[in-house]
């Protein structure tokens, strides 16, 4: 399942590769043998219904979760044999709004230094640096659950930016924000990019994401890689007036706004309603 | 597979010992919950009513029963470090809820994914509980100095009650967020807590002494961490006390039971996002 870019010349720029990379939860595969070549500096996109496997998979990549089987280098380092060295050069953005909401900006900003180990001088550098480059230079020392759902995002991306991981996971990262907050999210995604060469890889079901954020998507049906390409390629190969949710259809039969299990649901209507 | 090629380091993150970073991580928990105590200390008080309860009016009536042996100390005095311990075991027995509520939130998802020692995370939050026992302790000194109750006000006694309740508040938490590592809904747990405290609390020698029990009961008594913790305290918090144990064998037997639990929730907690 190649990415497009990632060439096997190419191999040793990949920033993460996954060799059939399975998890079971008994008898349910949630994620079966995918093979992902996603090189750095890359925005690749996994898209699915819920339950498709996409959090699983970002929970494998990002050690939080066992392998079943097969195997996933990130960052050049073996998941399962050097998860502490994946760790420090990974940053991670859950789905639910994860900031502390009882502490300030720059307290959570600061919480996150000191757990990534960054050395006391630099701590207060990189966290005006990170306010700056998300916006919340002048709410940083307010209570985090007085900010707007958008707000709390970015911060969220301060904290991930923070280390200069190489590798950023991003788990819906816009979901049941307003149109508004997500082109500035995507912005700044975008800048991440530019500025450090961050690769990034965002799980979405949300087409518009897809299209206007990702180079390259796969898109995961039952947890299997159905289909893999440029989000315009994957458009043009159907036809010119085709959309990404015509490409899911063809691919996986059935809608994206279809499937998903009661606890994926429940977790997307919480972080809805926190949102307002 | 391991043709990728692996990424630097960012700048900054400093090659540390795994001691020094492991102080470190656990201070960066512990400073970041003291704050959330601090901004709402509104549970602070609210954990004070029961002890009052207990003293003021169980400890009052109980008194002029005199049916209970507590040697030269009046039952007040004697049931004092048996409220503050009990006041320590139904704080720190409920800490697993917080850390189910931040299991929702993502929070812990993202401790997770750093690269902080999973022990640092475990034992951020046990000390964190040992600076909650610490304000208890304080609101059982000024109870007890209302009530004219006999206090060892020697610094050194002092000292050695906070380092106890500390230590108990540490294993008791722990404990909790075990349970909260097994059961992962605010509900089971809840269930679980209630059916938990009220043995554990009266199957201790927190508001009479071990020898006034059957046999069976003295068995659960002695394999219960709240006895060692009660007698630790029943020995140096108020004047006259006495010790069934040495202080060193009940902070020893203390220390050792934090230690196995911190050993196996640090296993744990991980589990909590799979």
């Amino acid at each position: 399942m190649d990415s497009g870019q990632g060439t096997p010349q190419a191999a040793e720029l990949n920033a993460i590769e996954t060799t059939a990379l399975t998890k079971r939860f008994g008898d349910m595969t949630a994620v079966d043998r995918i093979d992902l070549r996603i090189p750095y500096g890359q925005i690749f996109g996994l898209l699915g219904p819920n339950g498709a496997g996409k959090s699983t998979c970002i929970k494998m990549l990002t050690t939080l979760l066992d392998l079943t089987s097969g195997s996933a280098v990130v960052a050049g380092f073996d998941v399962v044999k050097a998860p502490a060295e994946v760790r420090r050069r990974i940053g991670y953005v859950p789905q639910m709004l994860s900031a502390d909401g009882a502490l300030t900006g720059r307290e959570n900003l600061m919480l996150s230094a000191k757990l990534y180990g960054m050395a006391r001088a630099d701590r207060n550098r990189s966290i005006a640096e990170a306010l700056l480059f998300m916006g919340l230079t002048e709410a940083a020392g307010k209570l985090v659950k007085t900010y707007s759902g958008g707000m709390i995002r970015r911060l969220e991306l301060a904290q991930a930016m923070l280390h200069r991981p190489s590798v950023l996971f991003l788990d819906e990262p816009t979901i049941g924000l307003d149109p508004v907050a997500r082109h500035i999210v995507w912005e700044r995604l975008r800048d991440l990019r530019r500025d450090f060469n961050m690769t990034i890889l965002i799980t979405t079901h949300d087409m518009d994401e897809a299209d206007a954020l990702c180079d390259v998507l796969a898109l995961l049906h039952l947890g299997k890689v159905a289909v893999t390409g440029k989000p315009a390629d994957l458009k043009a190969a159907l036809g010119t007036a085709a959309t990404l949710d015509d490409v899911f259809v063809h691919y996986s039969g059935g809608s994206i706004q279809e499937g998903g299990n009661y606890h994926d649901i429940r977790q997307t209507r919480r972080t809805a309603s926190r949102l307002g | 597979m391991t043709s990728a090629r692996p990424a630097e380091l960012p700048a900054g993150l400093a090659e540390r010992s795994a001691l020094l970073a492991f102080f470190s991580e656990t201070a960066a928990i512990a400073q970041a919950e003291l704050k959330k105590l601090f901004r709402d200390p509104t549970e602070l008080f609210s954990r004070a009513v029961q002890p009052v309860l207990w003293l003021v009016i169980f400890g009052q009536v109980f008194s002029k029963v005199r049916g209970i042996p507590t040697g030269n100390v009046s039952y007040l005095a004697f049931m004092t470090p048996g409220i503050l311990a009990q006041s320590v075991l139904f704080t720190a027995i409920f800490y697993g809820i917080a850390v189910i509520w931040e299991r929702d939130l993502g929070i812990i998802h993202k401790l997770l994914v750093s690269p902080a020692h999973r022990s640092s995370l475990v034992v951020g939050k046990a000390a964190s509980a040992g600076f909650r026992g610490a304000v208890q302790t304080f609101i059982i000194y000024l109870i007890a100095l209302a009530m004219h109750i006999q206090i060892n006000w020697n610094p050194l006694a002092i000292a050695g009650v906070l380092f106890a309740v500390a230590l108990g508040s540490a294993a008791f938490s722990t404990f909790s967020l075990i349970i909260a590592c097994i059961v992962k809904s605010r509900e089971r747990f809840m269930g679980i807590g209630q059916v938990l405290t009220m043995p554990l609390f009266f199957a201790s020698s927190a508001i009479y002494p071990l020898a006034m029990m059957p046999g069976w009961l003295q068995v659960v008594a002695f394999l219960n961490p709240l006895t060692y913790l009660v007698d630790a305290l029943r020995g140096i918090m108020i004047l006259g006390g006495q010790s069934v144990h040495s202080l060193f064998a009940d902070l020893g037997i203390l220390a050792m039971i934090f230690l196995v639990l911190a050993t196996v929730a640090a296993k744990l907690y991980p589990t909590l996002v799979q």
